[in-house]
């Protein structure tokens, strides 16, 4: 082996090395590095009330009441389980139903969910309207943001 | 591999470059004159977004550019320590400032977009955080530069700190799809094809083509500029070994 291929060998088998050893890190942090649970794998975690998390999912159509001085109740819905959420406050312009919503705030002892902040999150599809439009008339729309 | 080995000689490469830059800049320019026309007057407004949208074409050339200037950074410290090719060390320090730089414009346009869109200017979900790790390695690398003086010692700890730091590149592309992140997965660079309608698409593409004649432009003068800068500091190191004799003794005595 020439003393170039020695080098090569040695960088990359010190970058593999490395490589598996962030891996496994990341591997292990996992629970951490998520940015939300879904509401089914908050209903598996048998969370204690009074704990922070996000919960993240899709707005269910028809759950959103907004009551009076700003105050809003809707559900969270990833399409296997359900969670009830209440906020107060300004909702971003995305927010609607069937959007994916991220709902940082925490569980209460009732099972609902006191949420402090609601961001909207938005899917990898760019259109224009006349597009997302036409889509939704013939009847090949799929995902989020069938309800405007 | 020819092209690349008679690169190797600085003068060469000066020769070269004096010639291909102006029409690097020529191309960058037109492509992104083109690209900004056709994303203020011809592309469409997105379905959800509306013209909020119009970001992206900034945004996420910068970022390509982002992590494109740290793979060029990646091969050039593969050069400096494999083949120790005496461009190398000049290629990998010059790309740090300009991948800092569309790091910067990247973190900068995805604030500004994500208040409008998400409801919130940061977030520490995967996508983020790697991107600002990403920022903060284009920082160290060039701190750890500024510390240390040319030589060849100081190119090769540069080269294994660039390496370490490849890591965040792979993290960075797949943490959306890893983890659930409030940032959306991937819509152009994704199995199954874009998801961006053509009329976002190609305004999009120019305008990262753009961005990228503009980074190798950058690049390539700023490499020039090290191999003249380098070249200036031996020829004052000879200058003043040679006037050592006569100059000397001014030198050493401090004027009265």
């Amino acid at each position: 082996m020439t003393r170039k291929g020695k080098r090569l060998a040695l960088i990359s088998g010190a970058l593999a090395v490395l490589a598996i050893a962030v891996g496994l890190v990341l591997f292990a942090l996992r629970d951490n590095i998520v940015f939300f649970y879904s509401p089914a794998e908050l209903a598996q975690k048998r969370v204690a009330p009074g704990t922070r998390l996000r919960i993240g999912g899709l707005v269910k159509e028809g759950s959103v009441q907004r009551g009076d001085d700003r105050n809003v109740a809707f559900t969270v819905t990833d399409r296997t389980a359900d969670l009830s959420v209440t906020y107060k406050g300004l909702l971003p312009d995305l927010f609607r139903e069937g959007q994916g919503v991220v709902v940082d705030g925490t569980l209460g002892a009732d099972g609902a969910f006191r949420a402090d902040s609601v961001l909207a999150k938005h899917d990898e599809r760019y259109m224009p309207r006349e597009v997302a439009d036409s889509l939704k008339k013939q009847g090949v729309w799929q995902g989020e943001g069938t309800k405007k | 591999m020819i092209a690349f080995s008679s690169l190797a000689n600085p003068a060469v490469f000066l020769r070269l470059t004096q010639r291909v830059l102006p029409w690097l800049g020529a191309a960058s320019a037109l492509l992104s004159g083109l690209g900004l026309y056709l994303v203020f007057f011809v592309s469409p407004a997105d379905y959800q977004q509306g013209e909020t949208v119009k970001i992206m074409y900034i945004h996420v050339p910068a970022a390509w550019l982002a992590m494109f200037a740290y793979m060029v950074m990646t091969s050039a410290s593969l050069g400096v320590l494999v083949w120790r090719h005496p461009l190398a060390d000049a290629a990998q320090k010059t790309a740090a400032t300009l991948g800092a730089a569309f790091t910067f414009i990247c973190l900068v346009t995805g604030s500004l977009w994500g208040k409008p869109m998400w409801g919130t200017y940061w977030v520490w979900d995967a996508r983020l955080t790697s991107m600002l790790i990403l920022f903060l390695l284009y920082l160290g690398l060039i701190a750890l530069r500024q510390t240390m003086e040319d030589s060849p010692r100081g190119a090769r700890i540069a080269a294994i700190m660039t390496l370490v730091g490849f890591v965040d590149i792979p993290i960075i592309k797949f943490s959306v799809d890893w983890w659930n992140t409030l940032h959306q997965p991937a819509s152009v660079l994704r199995a199954g094809g874009p998801t961006i309608a053509a009329a976002m698409l190609w305004p999009l593409l120019i305008m990262a083509l753009g961005a990228t004649a503009l980074f190798l432009a950058l690049h390539l003068m700023a490499i020039r500029n090290e191999i003249l800068r380098r070249r200036v500091a031996r020829l004052t190191l000879q200058a003043a070994a040679a006037g050592e004799e006569g100059g000397a003794a001014e030198l050493l005595e401090p004027a009265q």
